[in-house]
């Protein structure tokens, strides 16, 4: 009976809160549609569209060539040792996950916007949604790279 | 005679002011909303407020930054008392921050807040701020809002005409409160008169670090320095302070001080000072005084001891200083935003004495000279007074001005501020206070361009005001709104210590320099380890020291086994995050100094000396992610005569 009364509480709790939601909508859209809606858009696995996802923020498209460029591969070695190995290594899945082959999971471009513009897409990307998820919540920290260091990142992932 | 029955007649009116007062405490008919006060006090969430205000924490050392007009408590910025809770004094970078010639001093009283200038101008620089007990002047960066450095005065005894700032920031002048034998030296008391001495210290301040130099001190006689202002516009070059116990006294000072019907205000010409230097004419002391510097790039705070001081007594050296007759126990001695008016508000008088600059410097060219102290010229008072404000109420205190040719003046005994207008001298409006407000302040208000929509009176008496807290009071700060031709009262805000003077500034002047993080490339601090792989245990006798990153969230190490009982352990803890807002914390169970509070990309050293065996935890003090409960780790400790060795991982690495 309490279980009872604790559901329909939740219920109540529910209803109220998308009424409140759709107060801010002006769409026209109910607040149910809108949901139904988001339901389709994000897909039961995110991951699965990973080559078609290049993630929010300033790289809109990144195609790497075919030859790593050495000097970049330098170069983002010292700043992943510096900025990011306290919570990513190579060799397994720690804070967050390895950067190990990321790029037969990830665009450069997704992987540049999630180092570049991590508040954003742990708030609006599906993929780095679910990784936050998986993460326990830990945040991927903003280490205010700058875009030659974050692309100078990218070329070091290429050869690990 | 007639003075007598005055001082009645204010002594009838006086309760009856206050029962005035009581009954208008909201301001209006109809309270605070029917008035519109709230509206205009109240800053929207999210929003920030138009001006900040830095205000002295009297008693607690400190100083803290409020927004105006909505009264907000921002920080309590440490600068002349240890803070725990910042590691302040506690930290070993910070500690040498509180070190005088007399050792470490963990308290002091502070009082005077002024603002770095630019022509006149306040430029959102620096705050500064001065040490009444042990005397000091501090430094605090208004783009990291903590303290940089703290100077030592020798010489001087109650730093309290300080710290003012001159027109360029060339110099933070520092007016001794009591004379002293100078140099100190084992004498009777009785033998004040003609002994002792008043030392006014000139720091100069570079431009480019804003570091100190204790430039030089001219040596004054033996009276007590009150408070000062420097000269603006055509003033400027000149330096103006009050003084009492021109009877030099050295007992039962409220009635022996007081005999005499003026006292003066010392103008001294530091520009002839300046002169007189380069020239090379001044004396070298002996003396020993503290200089303690924290350096942003190592993140470390040094201090050091010097050992003289050049001096210049103003008895020698003609032209250096004159002293301006003024009624009656001067306190504040205000410069209005021309530079042409000199405020003397005699405390035990009911009027206020404005000097002409102008009539001062005609007088001196033309040697108009009332005799001398000490060799030093006094001027003929009716020679150099430009006017004054009669009768304007009891006990002024001190002036500010709003840049619309209006002065403000506090009135302690009859607890009310008095607008009054320069050049007529006639009073325009007055408001209570609740109550005896000592020091006023309009953001600027003490400068060439002041900022005249806000006053904010700073009460030494709260009585009713707020909830009681048993017989220790919250201390009180008023908001009045100046900006029409009747002062208002908005808003009352409780403060931290008391609220002895203010400095405020425009938001728009300080906010756009803010310092939001230190980068890891720069950090230059010996003990610093900028990533994860260079983390490390280090023994060294006895000595332990333990180099560890934070990041959200864990510690690196965070098992740490083989420290001894006995061991005095450092962690010297780097923040790795390179991100606004992520500072992490850091305390140890059983550590008798403090915990840590790290910004991002900054190093931070505590000590622990262990006492027993055990494994003990620490774990991170600032709430900083999901995971922050989870952000903790182990030291093992063992005894002294243990095997165990020293080692240290992160998830067994």
């Amino acid at each position: 009976m309490k279980d009872l009364t604790k559901i329909s509480n939740t219920i109540i709790l529910l209803a109220l809160s998308i009424f409140l939601l759709s107060c801010g909508g002006g769409d026209g859209k109910s607040a149910a549609d809108r949901i139904k809606e988001q339901a389709q858009m994000e897909p039961a696995d995110p991951y699965e569209n990973w080559e078609s996802n290049n993630g929010i923020g300033p790289i809109k498209e990144l195609a790497l060539p075919a030859e790593i460029d050495q000097n970049m591969v330098t170069s983002g070695q010292e700043v992943y040792e510096n900025k990011c190995t306290a919570c990513h290594k190579a060799e397994k899945k720690f804070i967050g996950p390895s950067p190990k082959g990321i790029f037969e999971r990830r665009t450069a471009a997704w992987v540049m916007n999630m180092i570049l513009n991590p508040e954003e897409m742990v708030q609006k990307d599906p993929m780095a949604k679910k990784l936050l998820i998986e993460y326990n919540g830990s945040p991927m920290a903003n280490q205010n790279l700058t875009e030659d260091e974050a692309r100078a990142v990218v070329e070091y992932f290429r050869t690990l | 005679m007639n003075t007598y029955k005055k001082i009645l007649g204010y002594a009838l009116t006086l309760p009856l002011l206050f029962v005035v007062g009581s009954c208008g405490q909201g301001g209006g008919n109809g309270g605070a909303l029917g008035s519109g006060n709230a509206e205009r006090v109240y800053v929207a969430p999210g929003e920030h407020d138009e001006f900040y205000g830095f205000i002295s924490g009297g008693f607690s050392g400190q100083l803290a930054v409020y927004g105006l007009p909505s009264g907000r408590l921002f920080k309590v910025i440490p600068v002349f008392s240890v803070d725990a809770e910042k590691a302040y004094g506690f930290s070993e970078e910070t500690k040498p921050m509180l070190e005088t010639s007399f050792g470490t001093i963990p308290w002091d009283d502070s009082h005077h807040p002024d603002l770095s200038q630019t022509n006149g101008e306040i430029d959102g620089r620096w705050c500064f701020i001065n040490a009444n007990n042990t005397p000091r002047i501090a430094r605090i960066s208004l783009s990291t809002f903590e303290t940089e450095e703290i100077i030592e005065l020798p010489n001087s005894a109650g730093n309290h005409s300080s710290s003012f700032v001159t027109e360029n920031t060339e110099y933070i002048v520092a007016g001794t409160r009591f004379s002293v034998p100078i140099p100190q030296r084992d004498m009777p008391i009785d033998e004040y008169k003609g002994n002792f001495k008043g030392a006014i210290s000139f720091i100069e301040v570079d431009q480019e670090t804003g570091r100190f130099d204790l430039s030089f001190q001219v040596i004054m006689p033996g009276f007590d320095y009150d408070l000062a202002h420097p000269g603006r516009g055509a003033s400027h070059g000149w330096m103006f302070f009050t003084t009492y116990n021109t009877e030099e006294a050295n007992t039962l000072m409220e009635v022996n001080a007081s005999q005499n019907d003026k006292d003066f205000i010392a103008a001294i010409n530091w520009k002839k000072a300046e002169e007189l230097i380069a020239n090379g004419d001044f004396e070298t002391m002996a003396t020993e005084y503290a200089h303690n510097v924290y350096d942003e790039s190592t993140q470390m705070a040094t201090s050091t001891i010097k050992k003289e001081v050049r001096t210049l007594d103003a008895s020698k050296y003609p032209g250096l200083v004159y002293l301006l007759p003024t009624p009656k126990s001067p306190h504040g001695c205000d410069v209005d935003p021309s530079g042409e008016y000199i405020i003397g508000s005699g405390k035990l008088s009911a009027s206020l004495t404005a000097h002409s600059f102008t009539k001062m410097i005609d007088a001196i060219e033309n040697e108009k000279f009332d005799g001398d102290a000490y060799g030093i010229p006094i001027l003929n008072y009716d020679d150099i007074v430009a006017g004054v404000v009669q009768q304007a109420g009891l006990g002024p205190l001190h002036t500010e001005f709003d840049g619309r040719g209006n002065a403000y003046t506090t009135f302690f005994i009859s607890s009310e501020v008095v607008k009054w207008k320069l050049e007529t001298w006639e009073v325009l409006d007055r408001a209570p206070t609740y109550y005896s407000v000592g020091h006023l302040m309009i953001p600027g208000g003490n400068s060439r361009k002041p900022w005249g929509k806000y006053l904010v009176a700073l009460n030494k008496i709260t009585k009713d005001r707020y909830l009681p807290t048993g017989p220790e009071l919250a201390q009180s700060a008023q908001l009045y709104d100046i900006s029409g031709d009747k002062m208002q009262l908005l808003s009352d805000f409780p403060t931290v210590g008391e609220p002895h003077y203010a400095a405020g500034a425009p938001a728009d002047l300080i906010k756009p320099n803010q310092v939001k993080l230190y980068k890891l490339e720069e950090n230059n601090h010996p003990h610093a380890v900028k990533n994860e792989k260079d983390t490390r245990v280090e023994r060294n006798g006895r000595e332990v020291h333990i180099y560890m990153t934070t990041i959200r969230s864990h510690f690196a190490p965070d098992n740490i086994e083989g420290i001894k009982v006995g061991d005095k352990v450092y962690f010297h803890v780097t923040n790795l995050e390179q991100d606004y807002d992520v500072p992490h914390g850091i305390s140890m169970i059983g550590a008798n100094t403090s915990e840590l509070l790290i910004m991002p990309g900054q190093t931070e050293t505590f000590v622990w000396e262990p006492k027993k065996e055990g494994v003990w935890p620490f774990y991170c003090t600032d709430f900083c992610s999901a995971l922050h409960q989870e952000m903790q780790g182990y030291v093992r400790v063992s005894a002294r005569n243990s095997n165990v060795p020293l080692k240290w991982s992160l998830d067994g690495e």
